[in-house]
């Protein structure tokens, strides 16, 4: 596992302790993330990275699971 | 032109009997065709604002495809040679440019919006706050006549333009498509708000017939017209008499009136949507649906993803998610985190942005004050229970009788009645006197109305109460077997024959147990108005 | 699913809608049994073997005032009264122009008193008037001039979406004549033994405008012209009713009308000629003067058929044996309604024999 994968597993599993985060799927598609996680999510991934999530990121794709976020986070710090 | 008009349901059969017959290719014509008649029908003016729309957009969004082309063209030429920086600084100055297309075509059409539906309103307003500083406040009031379905065609326009301008997919070439979007009739009379990627698919195939299609279709078509005609319109004059004079129906009287405006404005929204969507179906053209159950919603949260979903996930994608991480917000963000702990400070700007997200609901709702504090109370109660999360959570945990169906069915009712005392804005229109009448229904008790025959005084009759309550009872069951699918495909799956007789049956509910005709009025849908 | 069986299933759903649909709207249409029978005058008029030498049309100063069966007894005139409540002068030419399509009478009689109406007036009297018709461009036509502001053209191709929601007001007599009424009337007379003198009657209001509605002018005009084409000798009439008011000023206006165009007007409100037929308002109306009963329709028709025979040299028809037998039968049932309402008189007071609650 590295690095990032490690720190938003962190990050998550400090929204929702009861939720395994390394292995969940569909975080968004079945509501265990709600838009106010989303919100909070994002400005705490901003904050720890350093980057700039936009409305444009906010999708489904990205936020279903914690290795989707950790590759969205990769990606936006890589530009 | 409504739903239950004769000539939108002979217009429709003669749609589908055509749209069948003619080549594939040019069915989307006819619908579109159809959606200029359909729009046309209630005035030819009408047209314009659709015009406007369509053609803004398009314009806006084929220009920003084609500078991101070139932004993408130039990247590549510069691969090798520009620096990080300068790539990135490159890429941040062609978006800009592309935003403010985007920003234009917000301004056009939401300006268009303003004018036409909070003009008045915003004028009025205005006037008194300029009484208040011992002005004349005599501006003129512009009045027009509010285009049908102009919210709904315009919010799902611009949810297309800002998908274009995230290059979620590229624009419309061809403009009668985008009209043909923009414009198709089922969805302007009460919605759904629908996005381009999922309507557009079906929309310009021209799919076949196919029988099984066709017939879930059909059904779906009566079943939204019996919740509307059978339940709705007949529930419909309890209503007004109750709202109509709030001195003589405080008290009990106004539970009643929850429970009743309640039952009337889902089976009549639903309904509506369940015309759409059915005539999507005959027409081989899959719509996004607005509504799962809502009722059997647990808590306000859930309420709001399972009614009215549409509208819920625009503001969603497009209002509340770009406001959370907008640049001020991310620095109030900050900032709050250092002062005001990390406990609040990480939700403040959350609640920030839902406290403005439920303002515009509000306002979506209708241009006047009652929307508005409508929508701010439902953002307080959403904010107060999700405060009150962990709460709950323990509750849950220490109690295991909470956690039982008995236990679900009170959340749901809870749920119900709290959504129907914030209704309460909707139906007196009226901020002071809908508190007030809230109040009464704790300081009145007069519950003697349930069991003196006052509600045979309420413009129903002992038949219509018979028809409503199975009605109800119909509509709840099928909600209850919907939890495991299609309704109609289990009817389907048990006989052919079966479907067929429902059919017949639901074909023959409504022209005979509807409230329509000579003595009914023809209530317009609540929505389209919208 | 096979293609024919799509098919099969398809228009098996379509004709059991019709079929369930046709059967509702018989179940759920009035059938104008009880109470109110008026509502079976223009359906009944299909039953009458079309075979008719005078024709009337007009609202109820027609079907109430004149027994054509006195007019067969008496002269042999073989007549149908297509009357019905308050018919507008535009549903009296349609009535006409669907009779037409059947059958060629000498003579056509028009009951003038709905020249004050020039606009549609009331959906019940409407329903009356129409729904009977069968199909035709006459019944489209009546129905588009005569709709009221609420009423939807299409609720008179398909009565169900007027009348479906009676089926909370079904009762004994919607099964009972399911497959179709009883006949009430005698060539489309409405028969009435009952006696209560006219008295009091008031004299109208005066009025700010005298003037008949174009309209009304109009369908007259198409009225004249229909005959003038068919070859129909057109009688313009006033019945001795003295309520609704019959103003002078109207009066005048038929009078000159008619003479322009040569056409007879008779109107039995002219005291001369109440003496002639011997109406007697004190004993001739069962309703104060509005309507004749039987005595007075007699009296009334024993003139106009002597009339008539005379002005337009009709025949005696009697000696016709198919045209007797149908007489015959009218006769026979008109004889014995006479006698059972005269028998519910006496019995309870009323001629439909409906027992009083005792006081």
């Amino acid at each position: 596992m590295n690095e990032t994968l490690e720190k938003v597993i962190e990050i998550l599993t400090d929204l929702h302790e009861d939720v395994d985060f390394a292995t969940a799927e569909k975080l968004w598609d079945s509501h265990i993330l709600d838009s106010f996680d989303v919100v909070t999510l994002v400005a705490e991934l901003n904050n720890e990275f350093d980057i700039v999530i936009g409305a444009d990121k906010m999708t489904p794709e990205n936020f279903n699971s914690a290795q989707a976020l950790a590759a969205l986070v990769e990606e936006l710090s890589e530009i | 032109m409504l739903f239950t008009d004769s000539v939108f349901i002979i217009g429709l059969c003669v749609l589908a009997a055509v749209y069948f017959v003619i080549p594939k290719k040019t069915r989307w014509g006819l619908l579109l065709l159809a959606s200029c008649a359909f729009y046309a029908y209630s005035g030819w003016t009408n047209l314009l604002y659709i015009l406007t729309t369509a053609a803004s957009t398009f314009g806006v969004t084929l220009a920003m495809d084609r500078m991101a082309a070139k932004r993408k063209e130039t990247l590549t030429a510069h691969k090798a040679d520009w620096s990080k920086d300068e790539k990135k600084a490159y890429k941040e100055a062609a978006n800009k440019k592309r935003f403010r297309l985007l920003v234009l075509c917000l301004f056009i059409n939401f300006g268009m919006l303003a004018v036409i539906k909070y003009g008045a309103f915003t004028v009025k307003n205005l006037n008194s706050l300029i009484g208040v500083f011992g002005g004349e406040g005599s501006i003129p009031v512009p009045e027009f006549l509010l285009p049908m379905g102009i919210s709904f065609f315009i919010f799902q326009t611009m949810g297309y333009a800002i998908d274009v301008y995230r290059e979620k997919y590229a624009a419309e070439r061809n403009f009668a498509k985008l009209t043909l979007f923009v414009s198709f009739f089922p969805q302007l009379i009460q919605g759904p708000i629908s996005r381009f990627d999922e309507l557009s698919k079906g929309l310009f195939a021209g799919s076949g017939f196919e029988a099984r299609r066709v017939l879930f279709g059909v059904q779906r078509i009566l079943w939204g017209y019996m919740k509307k005609m059978v339940i709705a319109d007949r529930m419909l004059p309890a209503v007004k008499v109750l709202i109509s004079d709030p001195e003589q129906y405080r008290g009990m009287y106004a539970l009643v009136g929850i429970l009743f405006y309640g039952l009337q404005l889902y089976a009549d929204f639903t309904g509506g949507i369940d015309i759409t969507i059915g005539i999507g179906q005959v027409l081989g053209i899959p719509i996004a649906e607005n509504f799962n159950r809502p009722f059997f919603s647990k808590n306000i949260t859930e309420y709001w993803r399972r009614w009215h979903i549409t509208l819920g996930t625009w503001f969603k994608d497009y209002l509340f998610y770009p406001v959370s991480v907008c640049k001020p917000m991310i620095n109030f963000s900050k900032w709050s985190r250092q002062k005001l702990g990390k406990n609040i400070g990480k939700y403040a700007p959350v609640y920030v942005s839902t406290v403005a997200v439920w303002f515009v609901t509000g306002l979506w709702h209708g241009a006047a004050w009652n929307f508005i504090v409508w929508g701010l109370m439902n953002a307080v109660v959403i904010l107060v229970s999700e405060r009150c999360t962990p709460l709950y959570q323990k509750f849950h945990k220490k109690f295991a009788w909470s956690n039982t169906h008995a236990y679900d069915g009170f959340q749901a009712l809870r749920t119900f009645l709290l959504m129907g005392c914030l209704r309460m804005f909707d139906c007196y229109r009226d901020v002071p006197l809908t508190f007030k009448m809230f109040g009464t229904m704790f300081t009145d008790w007069n519950v003697g109305i349930f069991f003196d025959g006052s509600l045979m005084n309420l413009s129903l009759t002992a038949s219509d109460y018979a028809v409503l309550l199975t009605g109800t009872a119909v509509l709840f069951i099928a909600s209850l077997l919907g939890r495991k699918g299609s309704v109609r495909k289990q009817i389907l799956d048990r006989s052919p024959l079966l479907s067929c007789a429902v059919t017949v049956a639901l074909l023959l509910i409504v022209v005979i147990f509807g409230a329509y005709g000579i003595g009914y009025d023809a209530s317009q849908f609540i929505y389209n108005q919208f | 699913m096979t293609k024919g069986k799509i098919l099969l299933c398809g228009t098996g759903m379509a004709a059991a809608s019709v079929l369930l649909l046709a059967a509702a709207q018989r179940l759920l249409m009035p059938k104008y049994m009880g109470d109110v029978v008026e509502g079976n005058l223009v359906a009944d008029y299909y039953d009458s073997g079309y075979d008719h030498d005078v024709l009337f049309v007009g609202d109820c100063e027609c079907y109430e005032n004149f027994s054509p069966v006195t007019m067969w007894q008496e002269y042999g005139i073989s007549s149908y009264i297509r009357g019905s409540a308050q018919q507008l002068i535009w549903q009296s030419y349609y009535l006409l122009e669907d009779a037409l399509r059947y059958e060629k009478p000498d003579v056509a009689v028009f009951n003038v008193l709905s020249m004050k109406y020039g606009e549609p007036q009331n959906e019940n009297y409407n329903r009356m008037s129409i729904d009977g018709m069968r199909w035709s461009q006459s019944k489209s036509d009546n129905i588009k001039a005569s709709m009221t502001e609420d009423e939807s053209y299409l609720s008179y191709v398909f009565p169900i979406l007027r009348f479906h929601s009676r089926w909370n007001d079904l009762c004994a007599d919607d099964f009972t004549y399911f497959f179709g009424a009883e006949p009430n009337f005698f060539s489309g007379y409405f028969l009435r033994a009952d006696v209560k003198p006219a008295e009091n009657v008031p004299t109208g209001r005066p009025l700010t405008d005298y003037a008949f509605a174009d309209t009304c002018w109009e369908y007259l005009d198409k009225m004249r012209t229909l005959c003038d084409e068919t070859g129909i000798k057109l009688v313009l009439i006033k019945a001795p009713s003295v309520y609704p008011y019959w103003y002078p000023q109207w009066n005048k206006q038929i009078e000159e009308y008619a003479e322009k165009y040569a056409l007879p007007y008779i109107n039995f409100l002219d005291e001369d000629l109440m003496a002639e037929t011997g109406v007697d308002l004190s004993s001739d109306t069962y309703d104060g003067g509005l309507h004749m009963n039987v005595y007075g329709a007699e009296k009334l028709s024993h003139w106009f058929g002597a009339y008539l025979s005379r002005t337009f040299s009709l025949g005696d028809r009697r000696d016709e044996p198919q045209l007797s037998a149908h007489w015959r039968e009218i006769t026979e049932r008109y004889y014995a309604e006479i006698a059972r309402q005269k028998d519910n008189l006496e019995k309870y007071g009323n001629v439909k024999g409906e027992q009083k609650p005792e006081e």
